[in-house]
């Protein structure tokens, strides 16, 4: 007997509205809000023990909210969680695949949880192992598999009930840049399938690649939101790093980039060292031009893409990788 | 949460990119039971790879059996023949509640590994990840009470209850350990660790077994004594399966270790599924 429920439709796939978790003191989530379109990928972007997996397992309902509300696809995650499940495919910070069973035995008994057959689960299993270049080590047992091989197996197995949206968190932190690489391009297809992805990261690069859209969290907070090159221009699209000879001339090399690029430079921990933001990678020739017109030395220049050490440094004052009281959320802790 | 699925079936309707999907409120009570069967399918594929979970409901019930068979039979019934129908019952509960204890203490290790969070995420009834095991571990039940009776048949015990009598009484054992695994289920969603579920559970389980009918006639005992091991439901199963083992009669022990059991899984699956539901 099936009564039906009112149609829901949305435009949006994830909607939050001050979304707030507190573990006893810390609060790991300070009154978040979201929005995701569907077919977007959205990143999001903050250092660890911003409050990102706690973000995301509220949303996937795997730790009840302490305060605001959220929704799936329209459903409310509180009032549904059941539905909200069927919605989403979750890939975890940490290979959550059985360490005990085979990769083909793993997505074997995903498919059979999900109510699929026997024969097509079977079939299902071969195809994803296929797909994701598993089939050689489809009978091996997950213990012996490399942490690629794991993060793979892991999101095929989020893939089975071809979920519309889904999470993946920090999906390439701690691979190699080869396997990384992979992972983008998996990625990459399943949004040309028509999902929608929301997803974790530390690195602002990954952001820059996958994301429409990115969120930047710190301490628990949304502290600013665009596109990549929206958030890119805040920073500048790449960086001057200049290290002088003699620290004490620093001042006046700070006044040279003031007039040249009408910004205020970093100064980094090391003495003499001066990060220059800039617009456009071309005009670090001018900052050269003008420290050598003003007879100031150096001794090494690069220009490289801001980091998210920058990004953290102009929006939030502070570096990433700074302790701050919302260091690390108890559930990054006790794995 | 729900523990078992309400009649009607609700579905909420989404659209997504794949069109609108019919979506259930709530796990159906088919449902649960297959997820249910798929975890435990997931368990035995566990114990086929890691055998050593076998070795407390094999060599166990062979050593306790013919220890206190030789140790007490003379002092308590003259001989050891005569004690085997006492003792024999008394092992299998005990093993069968040692062999439960086991299952709790998996479970919480269980819970500590990624795919857990896997469970969780997915669309299944939350006490499938409880029931499978729960279901797996009948298999040990089985193995244990199987191998207590051969013991005791080898040693010369001959069950008045005959074939029936013997299957009833190991079934009732079986039974009796799934029903009260459920205690040590639950306790394995409230406690932090693995070590701290098997102190727990030894506390539980020594005065229960050892403060029974299990080894020694209860009227031996002082008053007070006598009082505690009447009400103890571990005396209520023992004589269960004494009174199906030695007379192949289904007493009304039999009925009241039956209605115990049902308590303890009525009380302790909800409060497991409702812990575990909370945990993480």
């Amino acid at each position: 007997m099936n009564t039906n429920h009112s149609p829901v439709s949305s435009a949006l796939a994830v909607r939050a509205a001050g979304l707030v978790k507190t573990f006893g003191p810390l609060r790991a989530v300070d009154g978040i809000d979201l929005e995701v379109r569907r077919g977007e990928v959205f990143g999001v972007l903050g250092p660890n023990g911003a409050g990102k997996t706690t973000m995301l397992q509220m949303l996937a309902t795997l730790l009840p909210m302490d305060g605001g509300s959220a929704d799936i696809f329209g459903v409310d995650v509180k009032q549904h969680p059941h539905v909200v499940r069927q919605l989403v495919g979750v890939t975890g910070q940490y290979a959550s695949v059985d360490e005990n069973l085979t990769a083909r035995e793993n997505l074997y008994l995903f498919g059979r949880l999900l109510g699929v057959d026997k024969r097509k689960s079977r079939r299902t299993a071969e195809e994803l192992l296929g797909r994701f270049g598993l089939e050689d080590a489809g009978d091996k047992q997950i213990s012996q598999f490399s942490g690629g091989m794991r993060r793979r197996l892991d999101l095929a197995a989020s893939l089975i009930a071809r979920p519309p949206l889904i999470f993946l968190d920090e999906p390439t932190t701690g691979l190699d840049p080869r396997t990384r690489g992979q992972m983008w391009d998996t990625i990459r297809d399943l949004v040309a399938q028509g999902c929608t992805v929301l997803l974790t990261t530390q690195y602002l690069d990954e952001a820059d690649q996958l994301a429409h859209r990115i969120a930047v969290i710190d301490r628990g907070r949304k502290v600013a939101e665009g596109t990549p090159d929206q958030l890119k221009n805040q920073v500048g699209s790449s960086t001057l790093q200049l290290r002088l000879l003699d620290p004490a001339q620093t001042p006046a090399a700070v006044d040279v980039v003031r007039r040249v690029i009408g910004d205020e430079p970093v100064l980094t921990p090391e003495a003499g060292g001066i990060n220059v933001p800039l617009p456009d990678a071309n005009r670090a020739a001018d900052v050269l031009i003008g420290l050598r017109q003003q007879e100031l030395l150096i001794t090494s220049a690069t220009v490289q893409k801001p980091t998210l050490d920058e990004v953290f440094m102009t929006l939030t004052g502070h570096r990433a990788d700074e302790p701050s009281d919302a260091d690390q959320t108890p559930m990054e802790m006790s794995r | 949460m729900t523990l078992l699925s309400p009649t009607v079936e609700e579905t909420v309707t989404a659209t997504t990119h794949a069109g609108a999907r019919d979506l259930l409120a709530r796990p159906s009570l088919r449902d649960t039971v297959s997820q249910s069967l798929v975890m435990a399918w997931r368990s035995t594929k566990k114990m086929r790879r890691n055998p050593e979970q076998f070795f407390d409901v094999t060599i166990q019930p062979l050593l306790f059996t013919a220890m206190f068979a030789y140790i007490f039979g003379g002092a308590i019934s003259g001989s050891v023949r005569d004690y085997l129908p006492i003792i024999i019952p008394g092992i299998l509960a005990q093993t069968a509640l040692t062999a439960c204890m086991a299952t709790g203490i998996q479970l919480r290790e269980d819970m500590d590994k990624g795919v857990f969070d896997r469970f969780k995420s997915l669309p299944i009834a939350r006490i499938a990840p409880l029931a499978g095991p729960a279901i797996a571990d009948l298999l040990r039940y089985g193995t244990a009470a199987t191998l207590t009776i051969l013991t005791g048949l080898a040693m010369g015990y001959r069950p008045g209850g005959g074939f029936f009598g013997i299957l009833g009484g190991w079934l009732l054992t079986i039974v009796a350990g799934w029903s009260l695994a459920w205690i040590f289920t639950w306790l394995g969603t409230i406690a932090r660790s693995a070590q701290a579920v098997q102190g727990i559970s030894m506390m539980i389980m020594f005065p229960l077994t050892f403060l029974s009918n299990a080894f020694v006639p209860a009227e031996t005992l002082p008053a007070w004594l006598e009082a505690f091991v009447n009400v103890n439901p571990v005396s209520h199963v023992v004589t269960a399966v004494r009174d199906l083992l030695n007379t192949g009669q289904v007493t009304a022990q039999v009925g009241w270790a039956l209605f115990g059991c049902a308590i303890v899984v009525a009380v302790f699956a909800p409060l497991a599924v409702r812990s575990y539901s909370r945990k993480m």
